[in-house]
């Protein structure tokens, strides 16, 4: 199937962001059972499994075009919202490769990428780009590498450098994030990072990822599914542009909870780079509102189930309680009880 | 981790070095580019002789841009387990065999002011992959080789293309007359060392360096300790009646999968905890993050993904 983008789509003002029917069927639904805890759910990021969101190394669907455009945007406001320390230098051009390489090989009617010793010439079609460049060489490029591919993908991505058993953010790309801030976790290690997440800690789960990060290798990407919800289908939740989207969460009401209210997904993956040995972490940002979710029979009633329970210190931890309830009782009358299929697949092959 | 995934490489030249050494290049049985050699990591082939199959790995020493082929360099050792002897009698031109994706357990450190390597014999293998880096990024790097008077030449020009006679030395004149720790102690500071060759020379940079006062987060040494594999032991499954073997190179996970069970896994790293199963009887080597140290003690459970029998068998509740 090819890819229909919706150029023009918006992720601020007038929200014009929706998701088609095959939008929704491959949304990467986070929650494999009716309870949720913290654990280290991390699974090899092979092809393949129970969302095409999975298909590829990094996922490109009917929001690219729009999406870039977005992460533009707050670049042009803000362009703090990418650094990269100066010791990260071969990592950026490990990423730029890893990205390059990833999109042609699997997306070659969009984009292609060809080499000629360190020549190389990029062609990115949705975006209509044409670039030719020599590998390793910053100034061959209109910025640097880094940021000159990432603003190219969609979703946030960070660069880890491993030293010490410690992983340390030493650069990134944030601009669709959930409530944090590249320009404040710069440098941080692992465990400074991860600081704030209630009863993560007691359980050692960090602990356990770390150490299983510092073992990851090249060639073997991992993935995760993270959550929270938005209001609006709204990318940019930094805590630099709270004023902007905070006042958001008193605007909801029973009439427009099931339209405002978005499940926010994260499709974590985390790469090897080669040169640099450094992580790549991608963090790629799905939105779903609750009434797009609510198509799908399984996933209102496991999403109801999710949230009736949900412990307290998550609720709070994610933003939740001011609307949780409204979205419960939003849900309540299409849960039957019956107990549903394990795992996140839709269980339809169409709406 | 899970076993990576395999590349299947034709052996394209052998070009002999000196008395004992061979330098083999390998380029992709099927055409296309292969994935980029990461500075300071080895690959494990698989040979087979007849019946008979060879696990060795050797340290890849061909730059990071080059993807058309693979450069190894094997010693023929004369009491190898066999895999350096076929190598360099049996293997010809042309022939194929099975390679892993590199592993990478030696790398450069990004924010080292200067790098300072340190090679005994055949451990200049993963110095040199390291060599090209510094040199086509400019960093700053001094370089100690470590070799047997006849062999010198060999080395010396291995080094060659890569820098100044004071920047890179070769030492053909025994250890004795190396003076390591005067070397280390004249390092300015934001030094990192790394060090591959006999474990005696590893073990003497590294408490010679900490003796200085070096910290430990700043000397590196090459180990090719992958932690996946060791002795093959049999597993029996309880519930389904059936015993599997687990080969060297092999998980119990794989070894359970490939028997047609569907275990329990997630992260297939001993860290997500979902392949806990019962340990019935036997003894386990635990090479898990998840299992408390208690729970190690008792013996009373597995994690299949990464841990192994420490006898020649377990019985599972699986
Ligand atoms: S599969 Fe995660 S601990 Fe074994």
């Amino acid at each position: 199937m090819t890819l229909q983008f919706k150029p023009d789509e918006t992720f601020r003002k007038d929200f014009t962001y929706r998701n088609s029917d095959a939008g929704i069927l491959r949304f990467p639904f986070p929650f494999p059972e009716d309870e949720y805890m913290y654990s280290v759910n991390i699974e090899p990021h092979v092809r393949g499994g129970p969302t095409a969101a999975f298909q590829a190394a990094f996922d490109v669907d009917e929001h690219y075009v729009a999406e870039c455009r977005e992460r533009a945007l707050v670049l042009a406001e803000d362009p703090k919202r990418c650094q990269v320390l100066p010791h990260m230098e071969l990592a950026q051009w490990d990423t730029l490769e890893l990205i390059m390489e990833s999109l042609a090989a699997d997306y070659p009617d969009l984009f292609s990428l060809s080499k000629d010793g360190d020549l190389w010439t990029w062609v990115n079609k949705p975006l209509s780009i044409q670039q030719t460049f020599t590998f390793g060489k910053a100034d061959t490029l209109p910025c640097p590498p880094f940021e000159y591919i990432t603003r190219q993908a969609q979703g946030d991505f960070t660069l880890q450098d491993q030293r010490e058993d410690n992983l340390y953010v030493d650069g990134g790309m944030v601009t669709t994030q959930a409530d944090w801030s590249l320009e404040f976790d710069i440098g941080m290690s692992f465990h400074e990072w991860h600081g704030p997440v209630p009863l993560a800690h007691e359980k050692g789960v960090f602990d356990r990822a770390l150490k299983y990060l510092l073992r990851l290798q090249y060639g073997q990407p991992v993935r995760r599914l993270n959550w929270t919800m938005t209001i609006n289908p709204r990318l940019d939740t930094s805590p630099e542009n709270y004023p902007v989207w905070g006042p958001d969460r008193t605007t909801i009401t029973p009439e427009n909870v099931a339209e405002k209210v978005h499940l926010r997904v994260e499709l974590q993956t985390l790469f090897r780079l080669p040169r640099s040995n450094a992580i790549l972490f991608g963090i790629r940002c799905y939105l779903a509102s609750v009434a797009e979710l609510s198509r799908v029979p399984k996933w209102r009633k496991r999403l109801h189930r999710v949230l009736r329970d949900l412990h307290p210190a998550i609720q709070e931890y994610k933003g939740l309680p001011r609307y949780r309830q409204m979205v419960i009782d939003t849900l309540a009358p299409f849960d039957d009880g019956a107990p549903l299929s394990k795992g996140i697949q839709s269980d339809l092959t169409a709406l | 981790m899970t076993a990576a995934p395999t590349l299947s490489v034709r052996i394209r030249e052998i070009e002999p070095l000196g008395a004992s050494l061979k330098r083999f290049a390998l380029e992709p049985a099927h055409g296309g580019e292969l994935p980029t050699p990461a500075p300071g990591a080895h690959i494990l082939l698989t040979l087979r002789d007849g019946g008979r199959v060879m696990k060795n790995a050797y340290s890849l020493v061909s730059p990071a841009a080059a993807r058309d082929r693979y450069e190894i360099i094997v010693r023929r050792v004369a009491q190898s387990r066999g895999g350096s002897a076929f190598l360099h009698q049996q293997a010809r031109e042309g022939d194929v065999i099975d390679i892993g994706y590199p592993v990478n357990l030696f790398p450069l450190q990004a924010k080292a002011r200067k790098h300072l390597l340190i090679g005994g014999g055949i451990g200049i293998t993963p110095l040199l992959s390291h060599l090209h880096l510094l040199k086509a990024r400019g960093l700053k790097f001094e370089m100690h080789q470590l070799c047997a008077p006849e062999e010198a030449g060999v080395f010396e020009a291995l080094l060659a293309p890569y820098g100044e006679a004071g920047e890179i030395l070769v030492h053909g004149t025994g250890r004795a007359r190396f003076d390591l720790a005067g070397i280390l102690a004249r390092q300015p500071l934001g030094t990192h060392v790394y060090t591959c060759g006999p474990r005696t020379l590893m073990e003497a940079v590294a408490t010679t360096a900490s003796a200085l006062g070096w910290p430990a987060g700043k000397i590196h040494k090459e180990s090719f300790g992958e932690n996946s594999g060791g002795l093959p032991f049999k597993a029996m499954l309880a519930r389904s009646g059936i015993e599997v073997e687990v080969g060297e190179t092999q998980s119990l996970l794989e070894a359970v999968e490939a028997a047609g069970i569907d275990a329990p896994c997630l992260c297939r790293g001993g860290a997500c905890g979902e392949c806990k199963v019962s340990v019935l009887e036997g003894e386990v080597e635990h090479r898990d993050d998840f299992l408390s140290a208690e729970e190690k003690a008792s013996q009373g459970a597995i994690m299949l993904c990464v841990s192994r029998a420490r006898g020649a068998r377990l019985v599972l509740d699986l």
